[in-house]
């Protein structure tokens, strides 16, 4: 699957595509199909997103969510895997191995 | 720049150019270095960033318009062409052309440039706000900015 | 230390309204990132994986409490109650938003700090000895230089924009602490045989992907004339520097293709050119900057011995003390390298700390090192005991420096979009493999550098051992690389051969370290021990 992903234009937060706005969560990105580059130039137009782009990702195995393909994209996802305590899911001692 | 030596000229707009010159525009078109160097007549000469403006020295006199061109702003040669012409007493009109961002219009002056018309034209009050923005320079340039070591040691002003 | 002046304040201040306005302008959409991003490049600004980034200039490394204190009030109050030192003596701040940014900017510039030139091709903030102003081997402080150079490479016009980043460095010993020789322009101060001083002037060197030592450009340049000398350097390189491709605009690059002959030929055709405008900096000016050097007011007849009654403390004192010129004081390095911690980390409370010992002990001063340790400069060495003890409060008393756990690494993958593979936990599975104390000294001064991605911030190059991460297909993949050095017999490393996955690069390095055990002589360093057996003895030890 496509899915798109970029930073907050204020809080330079890293977001995902969730078929109607911007979700801090992997878990909400949706396929985009060939929409990548229309989706996101109308939202890189209207300042919702910052350097957006499309990766290449797969349904979750867990059986929830999406797995970028890229280690980058999931570091993105998550977090620094050396500061568990910063990451979106600091109660998660399995989440470091969902990164690598 | 408050303490500069002189006043800002009062930049004038026409067009997509902004002028900080009030003599008459030169009208005639500029041609390419080479073009320049072999032609007797011409007085407008157009500078490509990789050009060696050093060329124009001996023909320096009949120079009314140098054009120097920023294919993208990124590229930082045209800022040594500028000042390099000052340097060499040239004293007419410098147009910066091509991708010229307003904030770097500060910096285009201080080397030299006095006109632009950039693809994308300037605003005039953005070019005045940010010209006026910092109060000093730290050091020469080809404009008349005194810089602050200077202000630091007025005992030094005359020697 | 150096103060700002009317002018120096007015200069920062006008750069924060400046940065505000573009802030402004880019969130109300009037920019675009593609216009929007060489300005906030020009002042540290980066868009990193997690959020913002903001690098601080720390200039020549020197800092005093009041600023490493705001330091961490900017940690707590506008990012995640931490900061990291780079290599480039500065601060960076990883989760920064980017509507926050002008207020950080403006708490800055009241402790008279910034992030001019921080980023973008610019000239960056000039890096010194970390020692400078208390080495015992200096011949002078280098900083003055370093603070009036600061002033006349901010904002320079005709530099605005340069082909690359440009990188200076100062130093004023025969030892060279500051990696010298691998900056584009590079300072050591020396007397002449008429005793005048001057400047031994190198470069072209740098890192990145294409890795140049500086070489010697010319062996004397007297000191008023630096800046005609460096507007000549930058301007050769600025008009002739190729613009076609990001990779090789550095001005090493320009030195290789023209040859250091030609190019210091050019150098010095267009420095007779500068030095006819008369646009160098007066003595004057260079006498009222160092003013501000003077050296602290040493207590003179203090006691020279060191109570080693306590064991822990008497190991701190063999490893991390440096000798001062001042009789009775000691230079403190304070270890950012904690075996399970992140090398160059510093949390707000620990600045704080740190600030503290600074002010009641050292004169006010601290200093950055690019290792990214901290340095205490003047501190007596009746007071080393009640220092240690406060660092070892606050999780600050690693006795490690130059030691195998003293590894230098870059944030890597886990903070950075430009990395391939991430650094900091590579250093980490080293430094927990090595963790016996009594095992890092036996093995001696050995320095691991590891870098994310050929830019090379983990300057893995001048790795005694070096490591390179990058990505093979989509997986971490990790480069040895041995001999490398950035003190005063520079050396570039060289790649071992075949890479390792994260846990075979650990197992890579400690077969090389062992095979350093077996065969070094008395007194040998394992770069001393590379230097004499070469690659081939090494190699078979690593691959088998």
């Amino acid at each position: 699957m496509k899915i798109l992903t970029g930073n907050d234009l204020k809080n330079g937060r890293v977001v995902w595509w969730d078929g109607q706005g911007w979700s801090i969560h992997v878990e909400d990105a949706v396929d985009v199909g060939d929409q990548a580059d229309a989706i996101l130039s109308r939202e890189d137009a209207a300042c919702r997103v910052n350097g957006g782009y499309a990766i290449d990702a797969e349904p979750d195995p867990s059986g929830r969510g999406v797995r970028p393909a890229h280690i980058k994209d999931r570091i993105r996802a998550y977090g620094p895997t050396v500061r568990p305590d910063l990451t979106l899911k600091p109660a998660d001692p399995n989440a470091g191995t969902w990164v690598i | 720049m408050a303490d500069s030596g002189n006043p800002i000229p009062q930049a004038t707009s026409e067009g997509n150019t902004l002028r900080f010159r009030d003599d008459p525009v030169p009208d005639e078109p500029a041609v390419s270095l080479d073009a320049f160097l072999d032609q007797s007549n011409a007085n407008s000469v157009r500078i490509e960033a990789g050009d060696d403006v050093r060329l124009l020295g001996p023909v320096l006199e009949r120079v009314r318009l140098v054009e120097i061109d920023f294919p993208k702003f990124r590229d930082g040669r045209g800022f040594s062409s500028a000042r390099i012409l000052r340097e060499m007493g040239y004293k007419g009109e410098i147009k910066a052309t091509g991708d010229v961002l307003v904030d770097l219009v500060w910096f285009m002056r201080r080397c030299g440039f006095d006109s632009f018309a950039p693809d994308v034209p300037l605003n005039l009050e953005d070019v005045q706000a940010s010209l006026n923005r910092y109060p000093h320079v730290y050091q020469e340039a080809a404009d008349d900015a005194v810089p602050i070591w200077k202000l630091r040691h007025p005992e030094l002003q005359n020697g | 230390m150096y103060k700002y002046d009317q002018y120096d304040h007015a200069m920062v201040r006008a750069r924060v309204e400046d940065f505000r306005d573009q802030v402004r302008r880019r969130l109300a959409g009037q920019m675009t990132d593609d216009q929007f991003k060489p300005l906030r490049l020009k002042n540290g600004l980066y868009l990193q994986l997690h959020a913002y980034m903001l690098r601080v200039a720390i200039p020549y490394g020197t800092l005093n409490s009041t600023q490493m204190r705001k330091l961490a009030h900017i940690a707590r109050t506008y990012d995640r109650g931490y900061g990291h030192f780079t290599t480039r003596q500065n601060l960076q701040y990883h989760w920064i938003k980017l509507e926050d940014a002008p207020n950080i900017l403006g708490e800055l510039a009241e402790v008279e700090m910034h992030a001019i030139q921080t980023s973008g091709e610019s000239i960056r903030n000039i890096s010194a000895d970390h020692y400078a102003g208390a080495a015992a081997d200096e011949i002078m402080d280098p900083r003055p230089w370093a603070e009036t150079i600061r002033q006349m490479t901010t904002f320079m016009p005709e530099f605005s924009y340069l082909p690359r980043k440009f990188k200076i460095a100062v130093i004023a010993a025969e030892a060279d602490r500051a990696a010298l020789r691998w900056h584009d322009f590079a300072l050591r101060i020396v007397k002449n045989d008429a005793g005048e001083v001057g400047f031994q002037v190198f470069a072209g060197g740098g890192m990145g992907r294409t890795p140049f030592i500086a070489y010697e450009i010319r062996p004397f340049l007297p000191t008023g004339q630096i800046l005609s000398y460096l507007q000549a350097v930058l301007r050769v390189w600025n008009r002739h520097a190729r613009r076609d491709n990001i990779h090789k605009q550095r001005m090493k690059i320009l030195v290789h293709e023209l040859g250091e002959e030609e190019f210091r030929r050019q150098v010095e055709e267009e420095f007779q050119h500068f030095l006819s405008l008369g646009e160098d900096f007066p003595q004057a000016e260079y006498d009222r900057i160092a003013a501000y050097f003077t050296p602290p007011p040493f207590e003179a007849g203090l006691p020279e011995e060191i109570d080693r009654t306590d064991p822990d403390f008497a190991v701190w004192v063999d490893q991390q003390i440096a000798a001062h010129k001042a009789p009775g004081y000691a230079i403190v390095n304070i270890s950012l390298k904690p075996i399970q911690g992140i090398g160059g980390d510093i949390s707000a409370d620990q600045m704080d700390v740190v600030a503290d010992l600074a002010e009641r002990y050292s004169f006010d001063e601290l200093r950055v090192a690019h290792t990214q340790n901290l340095v205490l400069p003047h501190v007596r060495k009746a007071d080393l005991y009640a220092v240690w003890q406060s660092l070892r409060d606050a999780g600050l008393a690693d006795a490690n420096l130059d030691l195998v756990t003293d590894i230098i690494a870059c944030p890597g993958l886990d903070y950075c979009t430009l990395a391939n593979a991430r650094s900091i936990p590579v250093a980490q599975k080293i430094a927990d493999r090595f963790a016996d104390p009594e095992r890092q000294r036996d093995l001696g001064e050995l320095k691991i550098k590891i870098s994310g991605c050929i830019n090379a911030c983990g300057h893995h190059h001048a790795g005694h051992i070096g490591i390179l991460g990058v990505d093979r297909k989509g997986t971490e993949n990790y480069q040895l690389l041995l001999g490398g050095s950035g003190d005063e017999t520079t050396s570039q490393a060289k790649i071992t051969g075949p890479g390792f996955d994260e846990d075979g690069i650990v197992d890579a390095v400690e077969r090389a370290v062992e095979r350093y055990r077996e065969v070094r002589e008395p007194g040998e360093r394992f770069l001393d021990t590379y230097r004499r057996v070469g690659m081939e003895g090494f190699k078979e030890a690593i691959y088998g």
